[in-house]
């Protein structure tokens, strides 16, 4: 298997298991041992993955792509142990980011639940033209790709993480805002849209929000 | 007395099971030859067997080679003799009829189970001849531990065969396997064909006693150090100098030892690998102790082959490192710390002396020691070397028909050589015996395979040593324990080394013994091992994808040596992810391609002809296609070799043949305009001639060649008095009377757009293409004055000769260095228009002026323009500097790392005439050994579609470049679906889908999820 074939499920079950980073080692591009050129399909879902992480408060930088040849022995363990201490210097998934364990839970399972819509995104918007290490970067650094993820993603994964944590007990939209750190505005519009459709109902006793 | 046993009947007998007699039984075997692979050690294995690792790429030599011996010593067609030697040949070819003696090794093949108990009681220590004598052994001891056959043998030193006293090796075998009365046995083979594969000799510098080796303790031959450096060596991988067992700090190597010298005793002639496999030992040497200060002494350095010249400057940047050039002498053994002193000459501060812990000497290569007894039993010549004698045009043949040779024995030459000779005399004999193909052949009969659907799981552990190399760093048993201790593992034991034939074995009894259905060996990588250990599977009865490889070698222990604790814990981890997958594996189907008959060669050059040629030999329909009018390619413009081949009378005799052969057909100005299908069923389309053509076929043969550069600099192309050496060569032949009319000096310049930054390799045929052109110009011409500004004179092999000689006859070898370079500039002398060289003179300190009225420019060989499409149509990988690339640098010279396709000559790589030759019988050899199948086994780790999950996106059909996967209407509507021939299993469509509809079989997303989850435990 080549490492476009890293799901982007893969990378969250390892976070979900509490690995601290995960790295994904792949040929260099140009050196596609399939001469299928996969490695870019690994670069582009590492760049989105890093976004998700980024959007729901845990460091991208837990998340590394490089690239390896089969004979650069030396290379591997050197960039091994410098993403050991990088790693080691974020602290361990969470604390580092300063997410309780729960909330963390609850975040990496939202993105885990959206994980079919984004292979879709993925592939109708999220299209690199030109194979280039360049091209990607400079493309999932875009303004336009800020544009397309709060257009297309964000507000998909807000409401996946308010429906998780939610799936834990009723909570009140101050509470919501806290564990995923998501602006109480924001919260209330997500709030709003998913009563109307149904998704969740508000019980006006507690003044909290729970499951439809 | 000996006794005789009745006749036995094959196909071919391979004489010398090294490397290179290894593949060609393979070969042989899978062409549905019946084989009698002989070889007069102990076991197969050869040289190849106690080398540490291989250049350029340091993989590990016993892991790369030894599969190769249980794949021998499993295929229904080869039967292994060792021990034996031959004694008569009579017959001819087609029918031959070989006496053979089986030197008693006092102990009964079939009946010793290969347990050592004897080896454990024995008395005698011997000094082992595998560890070249620097560690001992017992007199009754096995080759070595991947030994095939798995058996012991009595030295000569037993104390029984020298004066019949003890016996007790006797008595301490329970299986009455020992027989000291044992008698040399003879036994006749008839057979078609032979292949002599006899390999090589390590030059012996005890004789003359060069440097001080066998008096002064701590020097060391090449090969003894090949055995410091292995974990399976005397001192188990740590290096240790032989007076004091020491580790040394310091380490002076000694380039050319019997070597490139007409001293008696010594060999005129380069050994063509001392170079690179010096580089190879400094590397390791580094590796196992960062602070060791190595000096190597060297000559040229002689770096042309494939990666070689980026190998050379590894080896040179590492710190510590010193290249010195300069021949040298040995000063003295210092008597208090056994250290010995290196004499050498430096241009700068005259004569220098300087003191080292240990050296090396790099030894050469010699004929095998039996090389004249060979000659006399088969009636072949041999060359004044002692090296079989071949022609130019054919260096695979013999000079008796229907033998043939391969491997070092045909001249000093390297691994993958071996191996494409090897293939090569594959093609040769089928061809010659192309009517007898398949009648004595048998097909490898399996068990049955258990239907494990309704059984628990139950996981089985082998966790293998590898010698020292993981049990020195890992706890293996601590990790037996804990495998023992996980969730349906049923199993677990361990092993020295789990690949020998008798571990193999066991794990297969394992497997019926114990009811195990799924299998997970922890050991080093699934590259070289996995097809063995799934064989192992299929012997036990269980499907073969019911098998997992824990890497705790390559992943753990090599990396974490001095992190023990860790190592071992960090190789449960890898254990219990491998174990969790494991559980999750599910049988798979491998199934079977139709193969079409006919070859595709692209490339109408030497290479393409003398494959399509040799293909069409062997009985199989080849089409050759070629870009332009005419055939003949880049040969078309050699007239002659180095080594007196007639280029063109060859290449008209080749071209005749092509047009008369019925199974032959040509396409002329041909572009191939597209490529699908996949092994066994290409289908090509092709322009030609303003028609368009579909070619079926079963294989393709890559021989698109290679360009000569064009050069930037020296005034080509302003000036024509500068030419390349092609051109030279071209006007020569027009008449070189009229091209030498006026002409009084030429200077050649090499490495002319060739190492350097941009381009970093050597194009390797340019010195002996100068040497062989300045000899030609003394030959019409004596009284002109030939310069040659060199970097390093690179005519390895026996071209050395042809140096030499051009040095008798006056050529002048100026060498530069690539920091100041030679200038070329117009200037007048005496009133004549002249081309002034000038280069620096580093004794004299100011730059020497040569005026020449010729500049010949040695210019790179560089990739044809049209090979980057080709490489793209076919699916093959380039490698840095636009040359294909081949399967496996050693072991798989002529492959692509794309089933069914081949490669040869200068598109792999810029080669000599006979280099070329060699390299296309290879690449006919393995392709002729793929179209004598009538079907091909295609992986079952390929994808499929759930039709039920499918939604009919299209995102995998998009994801896929191998155009695998397509739509197919059904009772559910358009679902995707895969075409299992096409699919390559890389996954990318998996990681695409939605809805996890399409799953990679093997590698499916419950299995890596489990495994994942295993990690993080």
């Amino acid at each position: 298997m080549c490492t476009g074939r890293v799901d982007l499920s893969f990378v969250l079950r390892a976070f979900h298991g509490r690995a601290d980073g995960v790295i994904i080692g792949g040929c260099w591009p140009g050196e596609c041992h399939y001469v299928t050129e996969g490695n870019y399909d690994a670069l582009g879902n590492v760049h989105l993955c890093k976004r998700l992480l980024r959007h729901v408060g845990i460091r991208p930088e837990r998340l590394r792509l490089e690239w390896i040849a089969a004979s650069e022995g030396n290379r591997f363990a050197e960039l091994m142990s410098d993403f050991v201490g990088q790693v080691t210097a974020l602290g361990p998934l969470g604390r580092g980011e300063g997410i309780a364990d729960e909330d963390l839970r609850l975040r990496l399972a939202a993105v885990d639940k959206l994980v079919p819509y984004l292979k879709l995104v993925e592939r109708e918007k999220l299209r690199v033209p030109v194979k280039s290490e360049q091209a990607y970067q400079a493309f999932y650094g875009s303004a336009e790709m800020d544009r397309l993820f709060d257009a297309l993603v964000a507000d998909k994964l807000a409401v996946s993480q308010i429906l998780a944590c939610l799936e834990t007990g009723p909570q009140s939209t101050g509470e919501l805002s806290a564990r995923l750190g998501l602006g109480s505005s924001d919260v209330a519009k997500h709030m709003r849209s998913s009563s109307s459709r149904g998704l969740v109902r508000y019980l006006q006793a507690e003044g909290k929000y729970a499951l439809a | 007395m000996t006794a005789a046993r009745a006749s036995r009947v094959g196909d071919v007998m391979v004489l010398g099971g090294g490397i290179s007699g290894i593949q060609a039984a393979l070969d042989f075997a899978t062409a549905g030859f019946r084989v009698y692979l002989v070889d007069k050690a102990p076991t197969i294995g050869g040289k190849m067997a106690q080398l540490d690792k291989t250049f350029p790429t340091n993989d590990c030599s016993m892991c790369i080679e030894s599969p190769k011996f249980i794949e021998c010593d499993r295929h229904p067609n080869i039967e292994i003799l060792t021990h034996t030697e031959v004694k008569e040949v009579a017959g001819a070819a087609g029918d031959f009829t070989i006496t053979l003696t089986k030197k008693p090794r006092y102990v009964n093949e079939d009946v010793c189970t290969g347990c050592t108990t004897c080896v454990e009681y024995c008395p005698i220590p011997i000094p082992d001849p595998f560890n070249q004598e620097l560690s001992q052994n017992k007199a009754i001891h096995i080759y070595f531990s991947q030994a095939v056959p798995l058996v012991p043998y009595i030295d000569e030193r037993c104390r029984f065969l020298e004066d019949d006293k003890c016996a007790i090796c006797e008595g301490a075998c329970k299986n009455h396997a020992i027989d000291l009365h044992q008698k040399p046995v003879e036994e006749v083979v008839k057979v078609g064909a032979v292949v002599l594969s006899p390999g090589y000799g390590a030059f012996d510098p005890r004789p003359r006693g060069d440097y001080g080796y066998g008096k002064i303790r701590n020097v060391v031959t090449s090969l003894d150090f090949e055995r410091l450096l292995c974990a399976t060596g005397p001192h188990e991988g740590e290096i240790l100098r032989p007076s004091d067992k020491k580790h040394p700090h310091k380490i002076a190597w000694i380039h050319c030892v019997g070597s490139r010298q007409v001293q008696a005793g010594g060999h005129s002639y380069c050994s063509s690998v001392c170079c690179a496999y010096i580089q190879k030992q400094v590397i390791l040497a580094k590796d196992h102790d960062a602070g060791t200060e190595a000096v190597v002494f060297h000559n040229d350095i002689r770096s042309y082959g494939k990666d070689f010249e980026r190998f050379y400057e590894r080896a040179q940047k590492l710190p510590g490192v010193r290249f010195q050039r300069s021949y040298v002498a040995i000063g003295r053994e210092i008597p208090e710390t056994g250290n010995v002193t290196v004499r050498y000459a430096t241009d700068r501060d005259g004569v220098k002396e300087e003191e080292f812990d240990l050296v090396v000497l790099g030894v050469g290569m010699e004929p095998p020691a039996d090389a004249g007894k060979l000659a006399r039993q088969f009636g072949i010549e041999l060359d004044a070397h002692g090296f079989c004698k071949t022609s130019p045009s054919n260096p695979i043949a013999t000079s008796r028909p229907g033998v043939f040779v391969t491997g070092a024995f045909q001249g000093p030459m390297d691994i993958p050589e071996a191996v494409v000779t090897a293939s090569g005399a594959a093609a040769l004999t089928g061809a010659l015996l192309r009517s007898r193909r398949g009648k004595l052949a048998r097909d490898r009969v399996y068990p049955a395979e258990r239907d494990v659907s309704a059984e628990e799981t139950r996981v089985g552990v082998f966790a293998c040593h590898c010698g020292a190399n993981i049990g020195r760093v890992v706890d293996v048993p601590g990790l037996v324990e804990y495998a023992k201790g996980l969730d349906h593992v049923a199993h677990a034991e361990e092993g020295l080394f789990i690949c020998s034939t008798d571990a193999a074995a066991k794990i297969s009894s394992t497997i019926r013994d114990k009811k195990l259905n799924r299998v997970v060996v922890a050991a080093c990588t699934p590259r070289t091992h996995e097809p063995l250990f799934r064989d192992t599977l299929r012997e036990g009865g269980i499907n073969q994808y019911f098998f997992d490889m824990a890497n705790i070698r390559e992943h753990c222990s090599w990396v974490h040596s001095r992190q023990k604790e860790e190592a071992s814990q960090k190789a449960k981890d890898i254990v219990r992810m491998s174990v969790a997958r494991a559980v999750h594996l599910e049988p798979l189907e491998e199934s079977r391609l139709h193969v079409t008959r006919v070859a595709l060669v692209v490339g109408g050059g030497l290479a393409g002809m003398t494959a399509a040629l040799s293909l069409a030999d062997q009985g199989f329909e080849v089409e050759l296609v070629e870009k332009q009018k005419e055939l003949g390619g880049m040969a078309r413009r050699l007239s002659y070799t180095l080594e007196g081949l007639d280029v063109q009378a060859h290449l008209a005799a080749l071209v005749r043949r092509i047009y008369a052969h019925a199974l032959v057909h040509v396409s002329h100005e041909a572009t191939i305009t597209d490529v699908s299908g996949y092994v066994g069923n290409f289908v090509t389309t092709v322009r030609t001639e303003g028609r368009q053509k579909t070619i079926r076929h079963g294989v393709t043969v890559l021989a698109t060649g290679a360009d000569e550069h064009r050069p930037e600099e020296y005034l080509y192309g302003e000036d024509a008095r500068v030419v390349t050496q092609l051109e030279l060569e071209e006007r020569l032949a027009a008449g070189a009377g009229a091209a030498l009319a006026d002409v009084r000096a030429v200077a050649m310049i090499q490495c002319v757009g060739c190492r350097r930054a941009d381009r970093n390799y050597c194009a390797r045929i340019c010195c002996s293409q100068a040497v062989k052109n300045a000899l030609r110009l003394k030959k019409h011409k004596p009284d002109l004055d030939v310069y040659i500004l060199f970097r390093d004179m690179r005519t390895y092999g026996l071209r050395e000769d042809s140096y030499r000689l051009a040095a008798d006859k006056g050529v002048h070898f100026v060498r530069w260095a690539p920091d100041d370079g030679p200038r070329v500039e117009p200037a007048e002398t005496e009133g004549r228009p002249i081309l002034r060289v000038t280069v620096p003179d580093p004794v004299l300190g100011r730059r020497l002026a040569l005026d020449v009225d010729r500049v010949v420019l040695s210019a790179a060989v560089v990739p044809s323009a049209g090979a980057p499409e080709v490489a793209r149509q076919f699916k093959v990988a380039m490698n840095p500097d636009g040359f294909f690339q081949e399967a496996h640098v050693k072991l798989r010279p002529v492959d692509s790392a794309g089933d069914g396709v081949f490669i040869c000559g200068a598109g792999h790589y810029p080669k000599h005439v006979t280099e070329t030759i060699n390299q296309a019988l290879g690449a006919a050899g393995r392709a002729g050994c793929l179209l004598s199948q009538d079907t091909i086994a295609a992986s079952g780790a390929i994808c499929r579609v759930s039709e039920r999950d499918c939604v009919s996106c299209g995102a995998c059909i998009t994801a896929c470049r191998y155009d695998a996967i397509g739509w197919t209407d059904g009772p559910g509507g358009r679902k995707a679906s895969v075409n299992p021939a096409l699919c390559k299993g890389d996954g990318l469509c998996c990681a695409k889908c939605p809805t996890d509809a399409i799953v990679l079989r093997h590698f499916t997303n419950e299995e890596i999820l489990h495994q994942i989850d295993a990690a993080l435990e």
